[in-house]
């Protein structure tokens, strides 16, 4: 039975710099890096070393406590560097393109006569497994859990986000593979859930064997921990998988192909862009080609994701492991006069959720360039109300945020700790008028229920 | 401003980490902050954040309470006046500057004190536990003077403010940690502590009075009511039905008088006019919550109607619509009942916490007449109940989201 959800809460935030819908194709990366710190929670172990060969779909490192999550090269070279920061902590794998790009020798059989178990191996061995993320805590699933279902979002609401009906055109027979490798993975269903708003291409709504779903709203309503929650909430000791959609493509494509092809749609956003629009690369791949005379000021932060959960990287950084999207917005480390630009002044160029400033009297076509200051300090929470305007949850986010502060590990079982992940708060972290880092604060809520509870 | 900028650039080494001014880092840093909004940046997370802030949010409290502080000056200049000259029936709108004057006279020098010494003891804690200055206390140090008697000394206000400022708030750890409302606390503090300056008859008019005359509130004299001796405005109901009384009442304290709010009172809360003006604003930038305004509005009328209902004295017999526009009744609901620290932080324990206060102050006033002054007891003792209303109304929740776990 399919549902159409209507959410009532959320907040759009509009800012400049959306891509357009045009596709550059660049050519293979020279350089890429697999980030440990892109999965949270892990510790890796090398499998390879310093300046050895690799062909794209060999494996790079593995986790060191579940040993059969593996991790894979996305091209074919050589090990450029080990990169390690304090305590020798791995923070990335350098591999260097040998620019012919061999891939490792599939082992795929037939995906119709495969049993759940032979999918779940090939995964594991192939490297796909990262793909598949798991509520609550939000880390890398574990491949010992059963899980009750597996969610796909057909579309991301986050500002600027890339458009999956464009990222996926065409890619069909990809996508049904990958929907059919997940269905062998849970005895549950498979959930795919399409924007009510905007019509989606057939890739989607000629999906098999998954259950389909719309959701209308603002956002977070393409945010798969919002679709979970109303379609099929997540109760103390139950797991529920997640998958971005184009990652479903590429381990589609892996049972189709039998090659560990990361190859993905990434759309180059933000105001400060000149050209913001689509390119074909692949996971990890170095972005400084990408960037190149595309920035159109010196002081700009670069961020891997969307500008609400993604990672700051530097201009010649590398795109992170489950990334669509580059944007790139204007840092905000100056002084602001008080009366023209801070929190005296009329405000025509803040994009505020709360009527005090006049954003609300502008047309709703307005858009905003927004930079990284948080624009104001950090204080105690004061004002009530805010948070559960851009929540669409039956969970109280105010409650549940200073039951993670306060470690009060009772209080946010009961208060729905095991449905949510950081980026369900993404939102609430921006309106918030104390600016308090809500997201880290989850985490680490989360990382205590991972160590005491699970 | 780029001179302005220039300074601070220049200045701040000496009170950054290691500067030999660090120690006073905090008051420059408050300084800095009222000119220049910091250039702290975002660091993961939300890399992006809404313009408002906590500096933002309670500069607009204070724009809504510029009305009510305006009409607290000239009604404050006209009833010094009007004792002056032991006449009530001085019009309104006569010797209109003079009475500007003379409430500014009075008025100013309360926010000065206010001002001075709650931010003095503000820096002092923020100097000792190494934080800039938080901003709630620009909200409370004009609450205080406006919640005042006009005629209060001035070194009462400084004492009650820092009593308010410690003890109501920096012991708990500051803006958004305190458990009761602030500008209240130093209001209650005077009331228990120096109750001859804070109640009765001849505090609310500044200056001298000529002898005989009463400078008494339409709350203290309503509170004669449940006595044998009915007095109104300084001469007494001769006639003692319940009738002669509230029809006297209304001849000296008419609805409409208390609506504009020229009658006795506290310097800022007599006018209706003026709150509401504040409660527009409040309730547009959603910065007041609206299910505390309306539910302490209702509970107030309820409890009105419910006096009525009993009648057992004249005081009972004032009709409930009166109510809510004599007293702190307004200004209490609109900037007391609404802190949204001390006030329940759940959507359906505002209605309630609201509810329960517009009620609890209109008894208050009628069945305990020692304490004219209800809002401000009902409120004091709503905000304690917040956390319990608001336990309840969190364990509803967690229980609705226990039952989804036993029907799936």
């Amino acid at each position: 039975m399919s549902k159409s959800i209507k959410l009532k809460k959320g907040l759009d935030i509009r800012l400049m710099g959306e891509a357009v819908t045009v596709k550059t194709n660049l050519a293979m990366p020279k350089m890429v890096s697999v980030k440990p710190s892109d999965f949270h929670n892990l510790t890796p172990k090398m499998v390879v070393k310093e300046g050895e060969m690799v062909k794209a779909g060999t494996i790079l490192f593995h986790d060191k406590y579940i040993e059969s999550v593996k991790f894979a090269s996305p091209i074919s070279g050589t090990v450029k560097a080990i990169v390690r920061g304090e305590k020798r902590r791995i923070l990335e794998v350098l591999v260097e393109s040998d620019g012919q790009q061999s891939y490792v020798d599939a082992k795929s059989g037939v995906l119709s006569g495969m049993s759940s178990e032979q999918v779940k191996e090939t995964m594991l061995a192939a490297g796909l497994w990262p793909y598949l993320n798991q509520r609550p805590i939000d880390v890398v699933a574990d491949p010992k859990n059963a899980p009750k279902s597996i969610f796909i979002s057909a579309f991301s609401s986050a500002p600027l986000a890339p458009d999956y009906n464009f990222a996926l055109q065409g890619k069909g027979e990809e996508f049904q593979a990958g929907l059919d490798a997940l269905a062998k993975l849970t005895q549950g269903k498979v959930y795919l859930t399409l924007n009510a708003k905007v019509a989606s291409n057939e890739v989607f709504k000629n999906a098999k064997g998954v259950e389909i779903n719309t959701i209308s709203g603002k956002h977070p309503a393409g945010n798969v921990g919002t679709q979970i929650h109303h379609i099929d909430p997540i109760n103390k000791g139950e797991f529920v998988w997640t998958v971005n959609a184009q990652d479903v493509a590429i381990i589609g494509r892996y049972f189709v192909t039998g090659k560990y092809d990361t190859a993905r749609i990434i759309a180059l956003t933000g105001s400060e862009i000149k050209d913001p629009h689509y390119f074909e690369t692949i996971s990890g791949a170095n972005i400084a080609e990408l960037l190149k005379d595309q920035i159109t000021s010196d002081n700009v932060r670069v961020i891997s994701g969307n500008v609400l959960t993604g990672d700051k990287i530097s201009k010649d950084g590398y795109l992170g492991f489950y990334h669509n999207e580059v944007s790139v917005i204007p840092e905000g480390d100056q002084l602001k006069f008080v009366a023209t630009k801070g929190w005296f002044g009329p405000g025509f160029d803040k994009f505020s959720n709360s009527r005090t400033f006049p954003t609300w009297i502008l047309p709703k076509s307005k858009k905003f360039r927004l930079d990284t200051n948080t624009n104001g300090e950090e204080r105690a929470f004061v004002v009530t109300g805010e948070l559960e305007r851009v929540f669409p949850f039956d969970i109280l986010p105010m409650q549940l945020v200073k039951a993670a502060i306060t470690d009060d590990i009772d209080s946010m079982e009961n208060l729905g700790i095991y449905e949510v992940a950081p980026e369900d708060f993404a939102l609430c972290e921006y309106v918030c008028t104390s600016k308090i880092d809500i997201q880290d604060k989850i985490r680490q809520g989360l990382d205590l229920i991972a160590s005491e509870c699970m | 401003m780029k001179f302005l900028e220039k300074i601070v650039h220049k200045h701040e080494p000496k009170f950054a980490k290691g500067g030999k001014l660090e120690k006073w880092n905090p008051i420059f840093e408050s300084f800095t902050t009222l000119v220049f909004t910091p250039a702290h940046t975002t660091k993961k997370g939300s890399h992006i954040r809404d313009g408002v802030d906590l500096k933002r949010t309670m500069m607009l409290v204070i724009v809504a309470l510029i009305p009510c502080l305006l009409f607290g000056i000239y009604n404050t200049g006209h009833y010094e006046l009007v004792a002056e000259m032991g006449d009530r029936s001085l019009p309104y709108l006569d010797q209109f500057w003079s009475k500007v004057g003379a409430g500014a006279f009075v008025v100013l020098p309360l926010l000065v004190v206010s001002y001075g010494v709650g931010l003095t003891v503000e820096f002092v804690f923020g100097v000792i536990k190494g934080h800039s200055l938080h901003e709630g206390f620009l909200v409370s140090g004009m609450l205080i003077p406006l919640v005042m008697p006009a005629d209060v000394p001035l070194w009462m206000v400084a004492v009650a403010t820092v009593f308010a400022v410690v003890i109501g708030k920096e012991i708990f750890g500051g803006t958004g940690m305190n458990i009761v409302n602030v500008a209240l606390t130093a209001r209650a503090f005077l009331f228990f502590a120096y109750p001859t300056s804070m109640s009765g008859d001849n505090v609310w008019m500044a200056g001298k009075e000529v002898d005989g005359f009463t400078g008494s509130t339409a709350l203290g004299d309503l509170a004669t009511f449940t006595s044998d001796k009915m007095m109104v405005a300084g001469s007494e109901v001769v006639e003692g039905t319940s009738q002669a009384a509230i029809s006297a009442f209304e001849n000296s304290y008419s609805m409409m008088d208390s609506f504009v709010g020229m009658i006795p009172g506290s310097v800022g809360e007599t006018s209706v006019i003026a709150c509401l003006a504040g409660a527009a604003l409040l309730l547009f930038t959603g910065i007041g919550s609206m299910r505390i305004i309306l539910s302490f509005v209702i509970g107030g009328f309820a409890g009105g109607l419910l006096m009525n209902a009993i009648g057992s004295n004249p005081y009972m017999d004032l009709p409930a619509a009166h109510h809510l526009l004599i007293g702190g009744f307004a200004f209490g609901c609109v900037f007391m009942a609404t802190d949204p620290v001390t006030a329940s932080q759940t959507a359906f324990g505002k209605i309630i916490y609201g509810f329960v206060g517009g009620l609890l102050a209109i008894l208050i006033r009628v069945l305990n007449p020692a304490y004219p002054e209800g809002v401000m007891l009902a409120i004091l003792f709503m905000n304690i109940m917040a956390p319990i209303i608001d336990h309840y109304v969190v364990q509803a929740n967690v229980k609705r989201r226990l039952k989804r776990l036993k029907t799936a």
